[in-house]
């Protein structure tokens, strides 16, 4: 406080016109950057596993990477643009009924159809319901917006209970495998390295998009919708579009989820795996992309290990868990090792090196 | 043809009449002071300017376009620009991001995404941050900022759309008397090619850099005219010896 004192009394005296810019940097761009050795870490480990881990827990490993693609989904939604969508699984649901019925009524399990169609699907589904509810000539509120997302998803898991086209309660079982050309990605190293290789490109692209200057859009309306409103932004469109982009991946990972299992059941677009992707992305630390990869792999790790050591109790363990993270580490477990400012990060930061660089 | 014609405005809050058919004209170029006792609706009367509120009844019309019912994004990208009585930088983003945010505010949705007016704008963020004596503080959060130092960030904010139309809801607020003075420095300025509406509490600032004041008092517009003919009114005058 003092010296920021002092810094307005220098500025203020000072009566020339042009203060002099930059003579001493700020601490803080000096520090490292932590982001990036986690990112690494992460992707190494990844790589590894299938090499160290038994056969089951491989499999296990593959289902877990693709949740990690849904929890990016919903950070992108929530961590980033303030969103609060409690009805992520629709999206990621209904890409999973869809993809199972192109495998049971058409027969088409070519990858490079049944993804593209899983991730349309995510898409439409997230334009109309996001259009509705975001939409209008005013800002929605977050309660609306909640709200209105959580039914959603109640609604088509009621639906999909009911509909005995979809399977009823038991859902479609025995879908085909995914296939390309002869081959068939049955659960195995394979399959892994096949989702390990789409969340990494979903995950280059989802940090090109939060990098970029709509990330700074972003970052204003996850702060203060009304001021950005104020300077012209349209702010409801913004959202809109990152909620049709975060409805895309969720599409995207629930059908690789429906080819990974084998078969799609209510649950799937409910409101308990859409509780679930926000539990995974408020204890990794959402805001942060690598935040929500690491809580997937942490909560369904532990619960993993917990379900097997602890069959009657585990789940009140687990939900202990969380609430320790959540009551003490609001911005979760990333925020141990990444301070406030690296979360945030700096928007100019590439042109600020750059003139750093110049003299 | 004036800049901003408001008329007729009234605006009722439940039971309360917060402004009771008040008018407010500015031309072009001009600075214009809303003065008034506390609770006489100078901020209530800002609010439907900037389209914060909506006018229970009367009507705001802007270069000739009636802006009654638009949208705050509508106003601002009409040419109007507002900045709020309690400071709103965003705090977390470095001065810069607060700057490049409010700058970039107009480009197409392309253009984000692929970050392609970052290095374009780059000179105009650091000219604004120069022009209002921040850039030595550039990348620091908005946070780490003095009160009075927010308080020019966010004039700095509002300015960099390049508004038509500048509307400060007391600006000085909070501020120790030389940042008073400085800030009527930075406003000058911007006068060539910018109205300006002030609510402030300050009078002697406002004398200072106004060319016509608008007097408020319960809801109502007490006077308007230029600032030796409002000092000499004898019924402001009055309010303001009766608030004293």
């Amino acid at each position: 406080m003092g010296a920021a004192k002092q810094a307005v009394q220098v500025d203020v005296g000072d009566e020339t016109d042009v203060p002099v810019i930059e003579h001493a940097p700020s601490e803080r761009e000096t520090t490292r950057k932590i982001l990036p050795i986690v990112e690494g870490v992460v992707l190494l480990a990844a790589l590894l596993a299938p090499l160290v881990l038994q056969d089951y827990l491989t499999v296990f490993a593959t289902r877990v990477i693709i949740l990690a693609l849904f929890a990016l989904s919903f950070d992108l939604v929530w961590g980033y643009a303030g969103i609060m969508s409690f009805g992520q699984a629709l999206f990621f649901g209904s890409a999973g009924y869809g993809v199972a019925l192109l495998a049971r009524d058409l027969d088409i399990t070519n990858i490079f159809l049944v993804l593209p169609a899983g991730t349309l699907i995510g898409l439409t589904f997230a334009l109309l319901l996001g259009g509705f509810l975001l939409l209008g000539r005013h800002p929605s509120s977050v309660i609306f917006v909640s709200l209105g997302t959580l039914t959603g998803s109640y609604a088509a898991d009621r639906l999909a209970r009911g509909w005995y086209y979809l399977g009823g309660q038991n859902g479609i079982p025995s879908i085909a495998p995914m296939s390309l050309g002869g081959y068939d990605f049955t659960e195995g190293p394979a399959f892994y390295y096949l989702v390990l290789g789409i969340l990494v490109v979903v995950y280059l692209l989802c940090r090109f998009l939060v990098r970029s200057q709509f990330g700074l859009a972003l970052a204003g309306l996850r702060e203060n919708e009304q001021r950005i409103a104020f300077f012209g932004y349209k702010a409801q469109h913004l959202k809109a579009i990152i909620f049709t982009v975060g409805g895309a991946i969720a599409g995207l990972a629930g059908s690789l989820y429906a080819f990974h299992e084998g078969f799609v059941w209510p649950n799937m677009v409910g409101v308990v795996v859409s509780t679930q992707v926000v539990l995974y992305v408020l204890f990794g630390g959402s805001g942060t992309l690598i935040g929500a990869v690491i809580g997937t792999v942490i909560v369904e790790g532990v619960s993993f290990w917990l379900s097997d050591n602890y069959r009657d109790i585990w789940p009140i363990i687990l939900g202990l868990l969380l609430l320790l993270v959540i009551l003490f580490r609001p911005l979760g477990l990333i925020s141990f090792v990444l301070g406030e400012r690296e979360r945030v990060g700096s928007f100019g930061a590439k042109i600020k090196e750059k003139r750093n660089a110049a003299p | 043809m004036p800049l901003l014609e408001a008329a007729g405005i009234k605006k009722v809050f439940g039971k309360l009449t917060a402004l009771d058919g008040a008018a407010l004209t500015v031309g072009e170029n001009e600075f214009h002071g809303l003065i008034g006792p506390n609770g006489s609706g100078k901020s209530t009367l800002m609010k439907c300017i900037a389209g914060a509120e909506v006018p229970t009844q009367g009507k705001v019309s802007f270069i000739n376009t009636d802006i009654t019912a638009f949208t705050p994004t509508e106003r601002a990208r009409a040419g109007m620009s507002l900045k709020f009585q309690i400071t709103s930088v965003l705090p977390t983003l470095t001065l810069y991001d607060n700057i490049l945010l409010a700058l970039q505010a107009q480009c197409s949705l392309f253009d984000l995404v692929l970050s392609r007016t970052r290095s374009t704008l780059h000179d105009q963020v650091m000219s604004m941050l120069t022009q209002f004596r921040l850039a030595n503080r550039a990348f620091d959060a908005a946070a780490a900022l003095s009160h009075g130092q927010q308080q020019w960030l966010e004039i700095a904010m509002a300015l960099a759309g390049k508004p038509k139309l500048l509307l400060l809801d007391e600006p000085t607020g909070g501020m120790s008397l030389e940042e008073r003075r400085v800030t009527g420095e930075l406003l000058q300025p911007i006068k060539k090619h910018c109205s300006l509406v002030i609510v402030e509490h300050d009078l002697d600032f406002i004398r200072d850099i106004c060319d016509r004041l608008t007097v408020l008092d319960q809801g109502k517009v007490l006077a308007s005219g230029t600032v030796s003919e409002i000092q000499a009114n004898t019924s402001v005058q009055e309010i303001y010896l009766r608030r004293a």
